[in-house]
């Protein structure tokens, strides 16, 4: 099974479009949410705790790495640990 | 607002808090890239909120609950002793301003959500516990800065910290 990436960032946070860059850079596929943008408050509260419940604390980027076996969370832009994850 | 008006508007910001920055001893990170993208994120902010919200966190559009998240956030001068950069690396330290380290993504030292509605209600409320306030010369009001912790004895705290600009209610009566 492919590993599915799932982002929760900020359109206007710095590391977010960095990390979303690396992706890309790596052709790797990933679902990016911005948080900020979600403009109903429903789904966006429900988006935040789910973002929250991943990481242990609300902090953007967050990176969820799943494939059959595994979840994965990196928190912030973390190139050495998407790496390792990701590319190996 | 256009794409242009947002650049301009966003260069300007750059300017002004390069500017603030120099003269409160702070240094903004000169990558150009980093800082525009950032500053561009702070004028959206200031429209979507009306307050320069941090362009890294997720704000509530509550001011009174965002106050610790307003640039520069109460959380910029830990990080930059501990990390060398804030948050957002939008200051930076100078071995990271000239070249000799290079600016990283730091952990998260915002309380939660629940901790800091805690912090709020006990700040509000009276309590014996608390320290006595500090009294200047006449029995004048201390007022701190929580962004850079400067102290000033006057009735009332200034509009704007004379060293990092924060605004006037980013300021707490200093006690003992």
């Amino acid at each position: 099974m492919a590993k599915k990436v799932k982002v929760y960032a900020l359109s206007t946070c710095g590391w977010c479009r960095k990390t979303v860059e690396w992706l890309k850079k790596n052709e790797i596929k990933a679902e990016i949410v911005y948080t900020d943008k979600i403009e109903d408050p429903a789904e966006k509260e429900k988006v935040t705790a789910e973002a929250k419940a991943k990481a242990g604390k609300l902090t953007f980027p967050t990176v969820v790495v799943c494939d059959a076996n595994d979840e994965c969370v990196i928190t912030g832009y973390d190139p050495a640990a998407m790496e390792e994850k990701l590319l190996k | 607002m256009t794409e242009e008006e947002l650049k301009a508007k966003a260069a300007a910001l750059r300017e002004k808090l390069d500017r603030e920055a120099r003269e409160g001893g702070y240094i903004l990170n000169p990558d150009a890239d980093m800082t525009g993208f950032l500053c561009e994120g702070l004028v959206r902010n200031i429209e979507r909120y009306g307050y320069m919200a941090c362009p890294c966190r997720l704000a509530s559009g509550r001011r009174e609950e965002d106050l610790d998240i307003i640039c520069p956030c109460d959380y910029r001068d830990p990080d930059l002793d501990e990390h060398g950069a804030c948050f957002c690396a939008l200051y930076v330290d100078s071995d990271i301003a000239a070249g000799k380290k290079e600016a990283r993504s730091v952990p998260e030292r915002r309380p939660g959500e629940k901790e800091r509605a805690a912090a709020r209600a006990a700040a509000k409320a009276p309590s014996p516990e608390k320290s006595a306030p500090a009294r200047g010369a006449g029995g004048m009001k201390v007022w701190r800065c929580k962004v850079c912790g400067y102290l000033c004895a006057r009735p009332e705290p200034p509009l704007k910290c004379p060293v990092c600009k924060a605004d006037k209610d980013r300021f707490e009566e200093f006690a003992f």
